[in-house]
């Protein structure tokens, strides 16, 4: 085997706004640290969006060759000695990575906590390669491997103001319980390994078929899943969020809560279908354990997100809850993914993408919900509700696009949550009509209810900002263009989105499609 | 392809609220003439729709259709029948009065006139939409705007009236997206209605037994239907004028509207089934918001319950399930809504003076405002089923069509008792009449009796625009009522084809 084969040059196409990303961030911290009186964080958050806007491009061409493989040859898909998987899944989620943090880059500019320099914008850029590869990755190294260079990155972010108590904490805190799941899953994945003998999710599956040792397999799949439930902040694995989330950096937290759940989703949405099959061909001892949780933990996590996001007297933590209640609709349309899979394909495209679907439509949603916050805590000097007053009349834009992210984080028509969530419920639906399984029909009954719940707690931001007084409210708040195009962006596809809904459904299920390939 | 007109006439409000959002705020003229004229063109187009439907034809006409979301069956298909053109031209006529009488809004007028022309851009929508998905965004769009509106511009209690208007009518809504979804699901996995319309016969009996609550009472909710009518008196109490005038004068008609076209055309069993036992529900509605009326001091509430009253009579129309009461119903929507918004308006230019809307306090009014005081009359008499005046027509059809069905057995009735129809007839009609005359009195008592309160006196008169509103209001109001054929004419076209769907020839 020789080391290099130019005839597989082209299977680098499969990692290509990889390595865009990781070039892009070395140049970044280079013309940082090279230029002599320092870069201002201006130029810096813009150079960093156009990096990211650069390998979204990159992209473009993989994918296109991405699904023509998918077209001619599946079996082309599997590249990189077998450690990523070429499909345009993995792309779809990069896409949501990049997005959110070309967003957040922008969004940044205005943040104190970036004044430290290039090396924000470097780990912002690095946990986005982190995040690429934990989509694309089809072993079980890469997955860990790529899972810590996310969360690593992550962990530094959110206590990059170093000198606040609150930020410091929300680092130690995310890193603790980021290091003991992160441990956890690969004390999980090492068992795997150990009945598998392979690291390669195919070969894995392979072997773990021929495997009878049911208590193992179910109880590496626990310790396995126990990663992935904290990425996503699925009940019992949210308590970190809300400290995290109030304490980071507010940019940092709209990312955490979007590209790094969303990557969480990814992996899992993966992993447990690939190497625990439910196939009947393929049939692996324990599998049946990831689908049954699935529908108790999607209950739990809506539970638990939107009955304590209901008390909360700060922004950011109502956010953190609702970002969890958020994860438990999501879980609805794993759950309905989980009970079809192996049975009935067109189910579990449809339950697959309106997940794909509802998390590009979250991502740009939340990232804006933060970039207000931000704003606002940057200028008002707090992000508690009471900070929020009079800022209709302070700044009239800002507060309607604040208006526009909590109408779409709640679902209303005609914003882009509407539809990520009618496309969900109807896919739950279509779930319980084909197997005959109400359960799902009291799971989208629940959702429902605590999509009611919610109305509570968004709806207070926007009492805040458009009955309540300030005292200053007649001094205009000023926000620094970038930052008003990167909140104007955000606005402007949660309001516009709806129009386009049918390409992105397609590109959401074509997605889908080419997991099942 | 045809002038797109159903499409221009509800995508103006939302252009006209595009642009005021780009105007400058200090240019509280400018916001304010461009509010008019974006509402002037949907008014003028609606009213080109209702004059040209040709009821010779009939069906669903000025048909506008584009594929969305094939993959979901969704498309993006509006049209009209008998039934909405009128529903279109009331909403415009409000909305345009609604933006003259708030010609003095000064707080923060760009995101007012934005937020109302939103609104009514959705109630546009949602009378034009052939399509359940499409009807949903429209329905549901309603209503954040409203809760902002109310909650930042009202007055009294205005955020907890915000907050329990906008959790009643989601949680209606939302009760009624799952019966869609189920109705989507059984009907052949589209969201057309016409396509759900031609496979009714599919759906089981046990299905549309299952799902006809839902759908009628979850949009029911929003027609005030009771004992779910009780968000309504707080909010329109609270709302700034011309959210009170379009919610309860048109945005309450798209409750009702819902619930005839998705209910009762979609489950025609269900409705025959339900509906005997709803009809006790509405009832309730009329002889409710009557002896509430009798108690209450405040005129905005007392205008409140008057519209509680007026979607109760809507919703018997509809119970009736035959020609009579739907024809009733169709035109007590335009009519009533037409005087609801008056009303409104008259109560929302008392306020604005005086700063009071206690019945005891206030007093001789009709000396510094006498065409307030003359609409006030017109209106009450109108609502009170006065010969000449459109109430009139709507009550008399309403409570023959009642008495009419007491007469017959449906085949899918929960109970075979029939009779208990001309019960609710006789005590819906006296009700209905002794509240309104009760509204007339209070109306007397506020503008008629001797005056007391100096300060009354020297309150501003009406300027030139609420004038230009209160008559024209009335105007359409004698025009309809002197020749109900105008409206009549088209509405029963619409019920004619309902009825046929419906299975019942009456």
């Amino acid at each position: 085997m020789t080391f290099f084969d130019p005839t597989k040059l082209n299977e680098l196409l499969a990692v290509l706004p990889e390595i865009v990303l990781v070039i892009w961030a070395l140049a970044i911290l280079a013309f940082d640290l090279l230029s002599a009186r320092g870069v201002s964080r201006r130029a810096l958050g813009i150079l960093t969006a156009l990096g990211l806007m650069g390998a979204l491009v990159a992209c473009v061409p993989a994918a296109l060759t991405a699904a023509s493989y998918a077209a001619t040859d599946p079996t082309k898909l599997v590249v990189l000695g077998g450690l990523v998987r070429f499909d345009l899944y993995a792309f779809a989620f990069r896409g949501i990575f990049i997005v959110g943090a070309a967003l957040t880059a922008l969004v940044s500019i205005d943040f104190r906590a970036a004044r430290a320099g290039g090396e924000y914008y470097a780990l912002l850029l690095l946990a986005t390669v982190g995040m690429g590869l934990m989509a694309a990755s089809n072993d079980l190294m890469l997955l860990y491997l790529a899972t810590e260079t996310a969360s690593i990155s992550l962990y530094l972010l959110a206590g990059f103001m170093r000198d606040t108590k609150l930020s410091a904490e929300a680092g130690i805190k995310y890193f603790v319980f980021g290091a003991v799941t992160s441990t956890i899953m690969l004390f999980g994945l090492s068992y795997v390994f150990g009945l598998s003998g392979a690291t390669q999710y195919q070969v894995v599956a392979d072997r773990l078929a021929l495997s009878d040792s049911k208590l193992l397999l179910t109880f590496s799949l626990l310790l396995v899943a126990v990663g992935f439930l904290f990425k996503t902040s699925t009940v019992p694995f949210q308590w970190w969020a809300p400290d995290v989330y109030q304490g980071a950096p507010t940019p940092v937290a709209g990312f955490i809560s979007t590209a790094s759940k969303a990557a969480g989703f990814a992996i899992m949405l993966r992993f447990l279908p690939y190497v625990f099959s439910p196939v009947p061909s393929h049939y692996v001892e324990g599998s049946g354990v990831w689908i049954a949780m699935m529908v108790p933990l999607a209950i739990l996590t809506m539970l638990v997100g939107n009955l304590m996001a209901i008390n909360q007297s700060n922004v950011k933590r109502m956010l953190a809850y609702s970002s969890i209640a958020q994860a438990g609709y999501m879980l609805i349309g794993v759950a309905g993914f989980a009970a079809s899979f192996g049975q009935n394909t067109a189910e579990t495209t449809n339950a697959l993408a309106a997940v794909i679907f509802y998390l590009i439509t979250y991502t740009l949603t939340n990232i804006g919900a933060f970039a207000v916050t931000g704003i606002v805590a940057q200028r008002v000097g707090g992000d508690d509700f009471k900070d929020f007053a009079g800022l209709s009349r302070r700044s009239p834009y800002l507060a309607l696009a604040m208006v526009a992210v909590m109408l779409s984080l709640l679902g209303a028509p005609p914003l882009v949550g509407f539809a990520g969530k009618f496309l969900l419920f109807r896919s739950a639906l279509s779930v319980a009509a084909q197997f005959n399984n109400p359960v799902f029909i009291w799971l989208v009954v629940l959702a429902v209810a605590m999509v009611l719940v919610s109305v509570f707690y968004y709806l207070r931001v926007v009492l805040a900002m458009y009955t309540q007084r300030a005292a200053n409210d007649a001094q205009p708040l000023k926000v620094s263009a970038p930052v008003a195009w990167a909140v104007g962006l955000c606005a402007f596809g949660v309001i516009a989105t709806l129009l386009a809904i049918y390409p992105l459904w397609e590109l959401a299920r074509a997605a889908a499609l080419s997991l099942m390939l | 392809m045809a002038f797109p007109i159903l499409t221009l006439i509800m995508l103006s409000p939302f252009i006209g609220a595009g642009v005021i959002l780009l105007i400058p705020r200090d240019r509280g003229e400018v916001i304010k003439v461009v509010a008019a004229a974006f509402s002037g063109v949907s008014l003028i187009l609606s009213f080109f729709v209702f004059a040209g439907y040709n009821t010779a034809t009939g069906g669903f006409q000025f048909v506008e259709q584009m594929p969305w979301i094939p993959a979901l069956g969704v498309s993006y298909k509006v049209g009209v029948d008998g039934f909405s053109a009128p529903q279109l031209l009331l909403t415009g006529i409000v909305m345009f009065c609604a933006v003259l009488v708030s010609w003095g809004k000064d707080d923060r007028p760009r995101e007012f006139f934005a937020f109302l022309l939103m609104l009514v851009g959705g109630v546009f929508g949602a009378f034009m939409s052939l399509d359940i998905f499409l009807f949903l965004i429209f329905y549901e769009m309603v209503l954040f705007p409203v809760y902002v509106l109310v909650a930042s511009w009202g007055s009294g209690r205005k955020e907890y009236a915000a907050m329990k208007l906008t959790i009643y009518l989601f949680l209606g809504s939302l009760v009624a997206i799952v019966g869609l979804l189920a109705l989507y699901f059984a009907g052949g996995k589209s969201f057309d209605f016409e396509v759900l319309l031609k496979n009714v016969g599919s759906l089981g009996f046990g299905f549309q037994q299952l799902w006809f609550l839902p759908v009628f009472i979850g949009f029911g909710v929003l027609a005030s239907i009771w004992p779910l009518h009780n968000w309504s008196p707080d909010g329109y109490a609270s709302a700034p004028t011309a959210v009170s005038m379009l919610h309860g004068g048109v945005l309450k008609a798209t409750g009702a509207y819902a619930a005839l076209r998705f209910g009762i055309q979609l489950m025609p069993q269900g409705a025959q089934y339900w509906l005997p036992l709803v009809v006790f529900l509405c009832l309730a509605n009329v002889i409710y918001a009557g002896s509430v009326a009798f108690r209450q001091k405040d005129l905005k509430y007392i205008i409140g319950f008057a519209s509680v009253a007026h979607l109760g009579l809507v919703l018997l129309g509809l119970c009736a399930m035959n020609a009579y009461g739907l024809n009733g119903a169709g035109y007590e929507l335009f009519a009533g809504g037409v005087m609801t918004g008056l009303m409104f308006a008259l109560v929302g230019m008392i306020y604005e003076r005086a700063h009071e809307r206690n019945t005891d306090k206030l007093d001789g009014l009709a000396r510094v405002m006498p065409l307030a005081a003359v609409g006030f009359v017109i209106g009450s008499l109108a609502a009170m089923g006065m010969p000449g005046l459109p109430g009139f027509v709507a009550e008399i059809q309403i409570f023959m069509g009642l008495w009419q069905r007491s007469q017959s057995v449906y085949p899918y009735m929960a109970n075979t008792l029939s009779w208990w129809y001309s019960a609710v007839a006789i005590i819906g009609v006296l009700t209905v009449i002794i509240t309104a005359a009760w509204t007339l009195r209070t109306g007397m008592k506020v503008f008629f009796s001797e005056p007391q309160t100096p300060a009354w006196q020297k309150l501003p008169g009406l300027n030139a625009l609420e004038k230009f509103s209160i008559v024209f209001m009335c105007l359409v109001l004698f025009i309809a009522g002197l020749m109900p054929n105008t409206v009549m004419a088209v509405v029963s076209v619409g019920v004619q084809a309902i009825l046929k769907t419906l299975g019942v020839m009456a």
